[in-house]
């Protein structure tokens, strides 16, 4: 079978209460410094606000990516008038119907609730709420709700950790074990929220398509929680706990990782299994990163901005069989990045780019659209961290000038016609070119684009198992 | 102007990975004592 | 700029002495300065180990002139030269000039 892409889903999840759990967040105000939580939580977004955000509007397909460089700056300052919560291939969820979702999530008994806690009986999203009716075994559900005392006795005890709406706690999540630190209260928060907005992304992809849950053979999540007990941290397979909650009930499931790269990895092994014949269709799964959230925060906060890290995302792709116009899957197009080679920009860029276009007789000119990764640059620039699709589309563009396809003048030409700015959440593997390929879907069917190649790497070095990156490359196209 | 100096190497994924600049500084006469990559995102 | 790296840089300042140390970068863009400005005066986020902390010690980027040009031309080929069409190189070179100006 020829695998294609049939389809595309980005959520995202605005949790401004979450943000003090980000890594960076976390790490600032456990040293005490009130004036500095203080500040975080004058600058946190409404959910209005982070509505009309114009990049947010553009992952959920509601703006194409190249408004946003003919749109007025900064961003933050320039809300999309009248602009909807629900997206041509997505839609951003409040963190009030979240907050049911991650309880639903919970089968262990991880999160107490108060009695004025959400129970998402309200929730605008139809996502959300068909997640909420089907109730799984040995789930916990909303509705039992903690009394007051209760839950403080287990944040005072150290065993759980607060949940708020605003000012007033709402709740708590406690930790599973008292020496496992893969069992801690943040970590299991951590989790939750990626399986949570994980199935929250499938559910709204299976929707999207009016697809029954059942239909779905195998789950590929990409990920980047780690998942486990002390014995077996980062075990994983939440792919599998995220297609349960789902619906998915005859998927297998399996985790894919390389940091941020592995959505990449997982296009790829989907499409191979999907035309090595195993199955017959397979869906993509990222849920959001914790972890991530106000991770530029102070940054933001010192230049009067507001904190735009206040988003999970989500991303779900359902890859099947040509037909019906769907783009193919072009396994005979994909690059990786030998483990021996060295790691620089230019030799990935010869791995992924023009290695496996030169096998397929194609030029690097000859690709419509590069999907790298998408980080809004809007919150990466005040932090010193650049415009990373910038850089990547340079870097591109020079592989073009030194094979000889562009003029070196004509590199600003080729990055305008090829490439995009950035409009993803700087959610680790959420921005790695995948989340073009809703809009790629919608430029395809209407005529306007033929490929796309897609490409993201991966900082293996953080892991302090390698000073090597890794990368992947593939072109979907027509 | 490196030769015999020690160097400290950081580099970033997308702009000069820290092996590459430690390879460069090397050939230059330099002695490497820490090299690193960053990434931002 | 990574606080465990701003702490292993200290460590190595504090043990080597600052005279005989060189730092060299491979920032790409905004990073740079930020970057350079921790090894030299301290960290402006004040966040890190170096706030407060002037190492002062010298700061150059691999794709400076003054630094490639040590570069033996094989080795260059292989790691930097398409990289001088990525970087922004005027902008790397008055960064650096500025801020050794201002130091």
């Amino acid at each position: 079978m020829v695998p294609a892409l049939r389809a595309a889903s980005n959520v995202l999840v605005h949790v401004p209460d979450l943000v003090r759990y980000g890594s960076k967040p976390w790490r600032e105000n456990s040293g005490g410094d009130a004036a500095l939580a203080g500040a975080l939580s004058r600058r946190l977004r409404s959910f209005a606000e982070a509505v009309a955000y114009p990049p947010n509007q553009v992952f959920i397909g509601n703006m194409a990516p190249g408004d946003l460089g003919e749109g007025p700056s900064p961003w933050y300052e320039n809300p999309v008038p009248e602009a909807s919560a629900k997206g041509a291939f997505g839609e951003i969820l409040p963190q009030e119907d979240f907050y049911p979702l991650l309880e639903a999530a919970d089968q262990f008994g991880l999160l107490l609730f108060g009695p004025d806690a959400p129970s998402g009986a309200d929730a605008a999203s139809a996502a959300a709420a068909s997640l909420l009716e089907g109730s799984g075994p040995g789930k916990t559900g909303p509705g039992k709700r903690g009394r007051e005392e209760e839950i403080l006795g287990r944040i005072e005890s150290g065993e759980a950790l607060p949940l708020h709406r605003g000012g007033d706690l709402i709740g708590c999540v406690r930790r599973d074990h008292e020496a496992d630190e893969s069992l801690d209260a943040r970590i299991l928060l951590e989790n939750l929220a990626a399986k949570a907005s994980g199935a929250y992304a499938l559910r709204h992809l299976l929707l999207q398509e009016e697809i029954a849950p059942e239909e779905i053979e195998y789950v590929i999540s990409c990920s980047e929680e780690a998942v486990g007990d002390r014995y077996n941290r980062g075990g994983g397979n939440l792919a599998k706990a995220i297609a349960e909650m789902a619906g998915c009930a005859g998927a297998a499931g399996v985790d894919v990782k390389s940091f941020c790269a592995a959505p990449v990895y997982a296009l790829v092994h989907a499409a191979a299994l999907i035309r090595a014949g195993v199955v017959k269709n397979a869906v993509v799964v990222g849920g959001g990163s914790l972890a991530k959230l106000g991770m530029k925060a102070y940054f933001h906060i010192e230049k009067e901005m507001p904190v735009l890290e206040d988003v999970l995302g989500g991303i779900a792709f359902l890859l099947g069989s040509e037909g019906g116009g769907a783009p193919r899957v072009n396994l005979e197009i994909t690059g990786h990045h030998g483990a021996g080679r060295p790691s620089t920009p230019q030799v990935m860029a010869e791995a992924l780019v023009r290695d496996p276009l030169e096998r397929a007789g194609r030029k690097i000119c000859d690709i419509d659209k590069y999907a790298v990764e998408l980080h809004n640059p809007e919150v990466t620039l005040p932090a010193g961290a650049g415009d990373v699709a910038a850089t990547n589309y340079r870097t591109i563009a020079a592989m073009a000038v030194m094979k000889g396809e562009i003029a070196r003048e004509e590199i600003p030409a080729f990055i305008e016609s090829k490439g995009m700015p950035g409009f993803a959440p700087t959610q680790g593997h959420i921005p790695a070119g995948v989340p073009y390929l809703g809009h790629a879907l919608v430029g395809m069917r209407a005529g306007d684009l033929r490929s796309t190649m897609v490409l993201a790497k991966g900082s293996l070095f953080l892991g302090r198992m390698s000073q090597q990156a890794d990368g992947a490359s593939v072109v979907v196209e027509v | 102007m490196f030769k015999g100096k020690k160097v400290i190497a950081l580099g970033e994924r997308d702009g000069v990975p820290g092996p590459a600049i430690a390879e460069c500084m090397e050939a230059a006469g330099a002695e490497v004592v820490f090299q690193k990559t960053e990434c931002f995102v | 700029m990574d606080l465990e790296n701003q702490a292993a840089i200290k460590k190595i300042a504090d043990e080597v002495g600052a005279d005989n140390l060189v730092v060299v970068l491979g920032m790409p863009g905004e990073g740079l300065r930020l970057a350079a400005e921790t090894l030299t005066t301290g960290d402006p986020s004040w966040a890190g180990p170096l706030a407060g902390v002037s190492l002062g010690l010298p700061v150059y980027h691999i794709l400076e002139e003054r630094v490639r040009n040590h570069v033996p031309e094989d080795i260059y080929a292989e790691k930097l030269q398409m990289m001088e069409m990525v970087l922004d190189l005027p902008r790397i070179e008055s960064d650096l000039a500025e801020l050794r100006a201002a130091g």
